[in-house]
């Protein structure tokens, strides 16, 4: 019985580069569509970057919004991209996705998204995205390798927006010592994080009250 | 005469630059690849492993190597997406001669025709003005095999001492500081001793954006318990979490070395045994240290004192470590000054030629390492030796089968051949690998010399910015199409594996060589079947040097995931062995053919060398005029002089046009918001781009990338300041003035992003 490979996400660890976005369009289900979105989370004032990958939910919001039942989860938790005939472009599990995930491709009339490049990792091979993610951001291995790789960050797969809880099939990697055990994804709008105003500090001498608070 | 042809819809429709996207069977789900070639990628040093799809005669896609132990399948984008040059709409498959009656200003031409109008414009112009008026540029992204060929091509067939290549604007301050301080030039270590260091010391590179796969290393080591300490005038990616920050003020590198080497001598935090007895020269550069104190530190480099303090100390008391360093400390008039002030502190920690005690520059492009080993620098022979000495002279000239005395002698560099070209010194010229108009500072210059050149000669796979101006141009090989090795920056010797054939009347590099050779009549020398009947020839002429490949071999290669040089075919007492490389170079114990035993580095006493390192400003340094610094980079779509990325258009989509960075205080002071257009101007010229604002940079710094050409080229607005050993130019830091333009540039309506 092969080790059991999962995939681990390390937002921290993202450079920016576009590797898995440019990889993702390469695979060869969707070829010349990229289902990985990459985003600068704080443009200008920060080189930070973060991957949106599919998490690939126990209990998929996208797939139980759908009201033509066109996405599908596998018997491993891989939920499946919208297929035709039944898509019908609604938009509703783009609105639905508590991470985002989903994207409407309006020329072809069609939802897609991230399914783990199922046809590589259902044959032993890894996903795109992870297989060239030169920073270690996306990483499909076994719990043993992550561990080894990360002696301090330990992998959490339990997430809350507003009342719902989730549980997801992709991991998030945390701070070893982090008090949680599921992370909640309205944290980051309410408090301004603390790295953002050293960050300012370092090339200005004085900063002005306007700058700090704006 | 060599003058542009004008930019006609008709040229841009035929040699582009186009943007390439997949279609047909790249976009085919239904399309099983043939064949998976494992190769390695054509762009940059850190030669990741990869894997070509091929279907047909075309390079359809790829697939992670994910075996290959250096990147274990990771890659960038360029990687990614490298195969979409192959089959592209721009591609040289004719010889073209310069034609000024059609629109697209070349006509297709026969090959053998165009070879015998090159040997015969050769033969005419150094028959009439001696074999020196005619010159060679090439370049560090071919194989070795075709360095090794370009070089023996000069100094054989055409007996010129005007060959130079395009790791001048390179590697060539690490080379020359690497030389005087352990008179080898190669990574001290491989990647692996990375891993474990607890301190890495990070100056003048762009880890994450240049060499990304080399940022999972330096996580890793972080991981493990590893402190990053970054020194660069901007936040880069790897910087934005790295435990401390120095932002130094462009050009003040070498002050910074000096504050620390003092504080690590204040403090103690130096290993005397090991510089007591393996180097020399240490006293002298302490008492040169002595004015360095961390106050005149800190005011020289625009670094607080504190993190000086802290970044010495951290760096004093590690019990392993590793220092790697890049062009932003290298491309400057006094890089090499720079890198020996580097070199100083590796040398007074000990903590070298050890598991974990490492020391590399991250060298830039394919083979810079390998391209700047076996003769095609202007003083260089094969095996990193002196053309100069008459014992390498007499080596080299036994495996070529001529007369030491036929050798020419040294020649210049490559931005002093155009200066030849200037007083008429130089009338004729042949590139490869090379796009000097877009990557050589003060641009207007040398494309002023290009028009001036009795004849050029190009040889390339698209018609890149320079080539435009040449009189005939010969259509080349990609690097999928030929075979041969290259040496990463770790210094492993790895092994590009041929995918698909040439097109048209394409055809391999050193094959197009050896034709011109024949057409010459001078064929001898010039007559390989096969690059592995270069490959063994480029051995046999290492043998017994620095850069020793004798031991090297395509299928040692393959079976060890590449061999480190150097690999000697004999051991120390010319027996037969079988070597199998050397990751780690000057191991307390090892020999070498300089040292002979007497210690491990590469000097007859056998010691390194520390060297006395002296502060000097840039040559341009800011003043009322032109008040700000400018300095200028890559972004990581992008490759060298993006004659290949602006040509793959999902490379060229994630950073369409070069972006002047600016800080948000500056901004303000100028008036410019993100996106609009300002003009960057130098005592040189001006160019006219759009601002980014971020607050990721010197607010008295500008930072500009110089991937693209014509109006929107950086380097016409750089200085062709050098330094007086490497003659590297100074492109990281000049005097400039920026100010909002009155609206868009020419350019903007006129040109796709790609295009100029």
């Amino acid at each position: 019985m092969p080790p059991i490979k999962e995939f681990f996400v390390d937002p921290n660890r993202c450079i920016g580069c576009q590797a898995c976005v440019h990889a993702c369009s390469e695979c060869d289900t969707h070829k010349g569509q990229s289902m990985i979105h990459l985003d600068y989370v704080d443009p200008g004032r920060s080189t930070q970057t973060a991957p949106t990958i599919c998490m690939h939910c126990d209990s998929p919001t996208c797939a139980d919004v759908c009201p033509a039942d066109a996405i599908k989860r596998t018997d491993d938790g891989r939920v499946m991209t919208a297929r035709k005939p039944r898509c019908i472009a609604c938009s509703n599990c783009v609105l639905a996705c508590p991470f985002g995930v989903p994207k409407m491709m309006t020329e072809l009339d069609l939802m897609m998204k991230c399914d783990m490049c199922y046809d590589r990792s259902s044959t032993g091979r890894t996903p795109m995205c992870a297989a060239v993610c030169p920073s270690g951001a996306l990483f499909y291995g076994t719990r043993e390798e992550i561990e080894r790789r990360r002696p301090n960050s330990r992998p959490v797969n339990q997430f809350q927006f507003g009342g719902q809880k989730i549980t997801t099939l992709v991991k998030m990697m945390v701070p070893r010592e982090a008090t949680i055990d599921r992370i909640d994804a309205t944290d980051a709008m309410h408090d301004r994080p603390p790295a953002d105003l050293v960050l300012l500090n370092i090339f200005d001498d004085e900063i002005s009250e306007t700058e700090r608070e704006s | 005469m060599a003058a542009s042809p004008p930019l006609t819809p008709e040229f841009l429709s035929r040699f582009g630059p186009t943007r390439a996207y997949p279609t047909g069977e790249r976009l085919d789900t239904a399309v099983e690849p043939e064949r998976l070639v494992k190769t390695h990628c054509c762009f940059c040093g850190q030669q990741c492993g990869i894997q070509l799809k091929v279907h047909g005669d075309k390079v359809v896609g790829f697939e992670p190597w994910e075996d290959f132990p250096f990147n274990q399948g990771m890659l960038c984008p360029k990687g990614v997406r490298r195969y979409l040059q192959g089959g592209h709409p721009d591609r040289l498959i004719q010889a073209l001669e310069r034609d000024a009656s059609s629109p697209e200003g070349f006509r297709s031409i026969g090959y053998e025709d165009a070879v015998r109008r090159v040997a015969d414009a050769i033969a005419r112009i150094q028959g009439e003005h001696g074999p020196d008026a005619f010159a060679l540029l090439s370049g560090a992204s071919l194989t070795s095999e075709k360095t090794y060929l370009m070089g023996k091509f000069a100094r054989m067939c055409l007996k010129t001492s005007n060959i130079d290549y395009n790791g001048r604007l390179c590697m060539v301050s690490a080379g020359a500081g690497n030389k005087k301080a352990f008179g080898i030039d190669r990574a001290a270590n491989s990647w692996a001793d990375i891993l474990k260091a607890e301190v890495i010391w990070i100056s003048g590179a762009n880890v994450a954006e240049c060499a990304p796969i080399t940022t999972n290393y330096v996580w890793q080591a972080r991981d493990n318990g590893a402190k990053i300490i970054v020194v660069d005038p901007r936040i880069t990616p790897l910087a934005r979490t790295c435990d401390l920050f120095l932002p130094v003020k462009p050009g003040r590198d070498a002050a910074l070395f000096n504050g620390v080497l003092h504080l690590m001598i204040e403090n103690h935090w130096i290993d005397e045994e090991f510089i007591r007895d393996n180097t020399v020269g240490f006293e002298a550069v302490a008492e040169k240290v002595k004015d360095w104190t961390p106050r005149r530190t800190a005011e020289v480099t625009g670094i607080a004192e504190k993190a000086i303090r802290q970044a010495a100390e951290w760096w004093g008391t590690a019990k392993t470590s590793f220092l790697m360093h890049a062009r932003g400390i290298e491309h400057h008039s006094h890089g090499v000054q720079n890198v020996l002030g580097a070199i100083n502190i590796v040398l007074a920690s000990g903590r070298i030629g050890r598991p974990y005690c490492g020391y590399a520059t991250i060298t830039g492009q394919g083979n810079g390492q390998g391209g700047r080993e076996h003769g095609q620098k202007c003083d260089q022979l094969p095996g990193a030796r002196d053309i100069d000495d008459p014992e390498h002279r007499a080596e080299v000239a036994k495996v070529w089968g001529v007369d030491p005395d036929e050798l020419p002698g040294k020649g210049v560099d490559a931005y002093e051949i155009f200066r030849k070209v200037d007083r008429g010194e130089v009338r004729g010229l042949l590139t490869i690998s090379f796009n000097p108009i877009v990557s050589l500072p003060d641009s207007r210059f040398v494309e002023r010399m290009l028009e001036k050149l009795d004849f050029y000669v190009a040889i390339d796979f698209f018609l890149n910015e320079t080539a435009r101006h040449a009189d005939i141009v010969l259509p080349g090989s990609l690097h999928e199409e030929d075979e041969g090795v290259v040496c990463s920056s770790e210094g492993r010797v790895i092994k590009i594996n041929k995918a698909i054939d040439c097109p048209g009347d394409a055809r391999q590099d050193w094959r197009i060589l050896q034709d011109i050779a024949g057409a010459l009549g001078r064929p001898k020398g010039f007559e390989f079947e096969t690059p592995r009947a270069i490959f063994d020839e480029l051995r046999a002429a290492s043998a017994g040097g620095v850069a020793d490949y004798s031991g090297i071999t395509y299928e040692k290669i393959e079976e060890n995931h590449g061999v480190f040089w150097p690999c000697p075919a004999t051991d120390q007492n010319g027996r037969e062995a079988d070597h199998q490389g050397t990751p780690r170079l000057f191991e307390p114990g090892s020999w070498n053919p300089v040292a002979k035993g007497a210690g491990p580095f590469y000097f007859e006493d056998g010691k390194a060398r520390f060297n006395g390192v002296d502060y000097a400003p840039p040559t341009e340094d800011v003043d009322g005029d032109y008040p700000l610094m400018l300095t200028t980079g890559r972004v990581v779509s992008h490759f060298l002089s993006g004659t290949q990325t602006r040509r793959i258009g999902p490379l060229e989509d994630q950073f369409p046009e070069p972006r002047a960075e600016l800080h948000p205080r500056l901004a303000k002071s100028l008036g410019v918001a993100d996106g609009d257009w300002v003009e960057v101007e130098s005592r040189r010229d001006a160019i006219t781009i759009r601002a980014s604002v971020v607050s990721t940079i010197r607010p008295d710094t500008v930072f500009v990338p110089y991937h693209w050409a014509g109006a929107k080229s950086i380097n016409r607005v750089t200085i062709a300041a050098q330094d007086p050993i490497s003659k590297i130019p100074e492109y990281k830091v000049c005097a400039v003035r920026v100010r909002k333009a009155e609206g868009a540039p020419e350019y903007a309506d006129r040109f796709e992003p790609q295009q100029s």
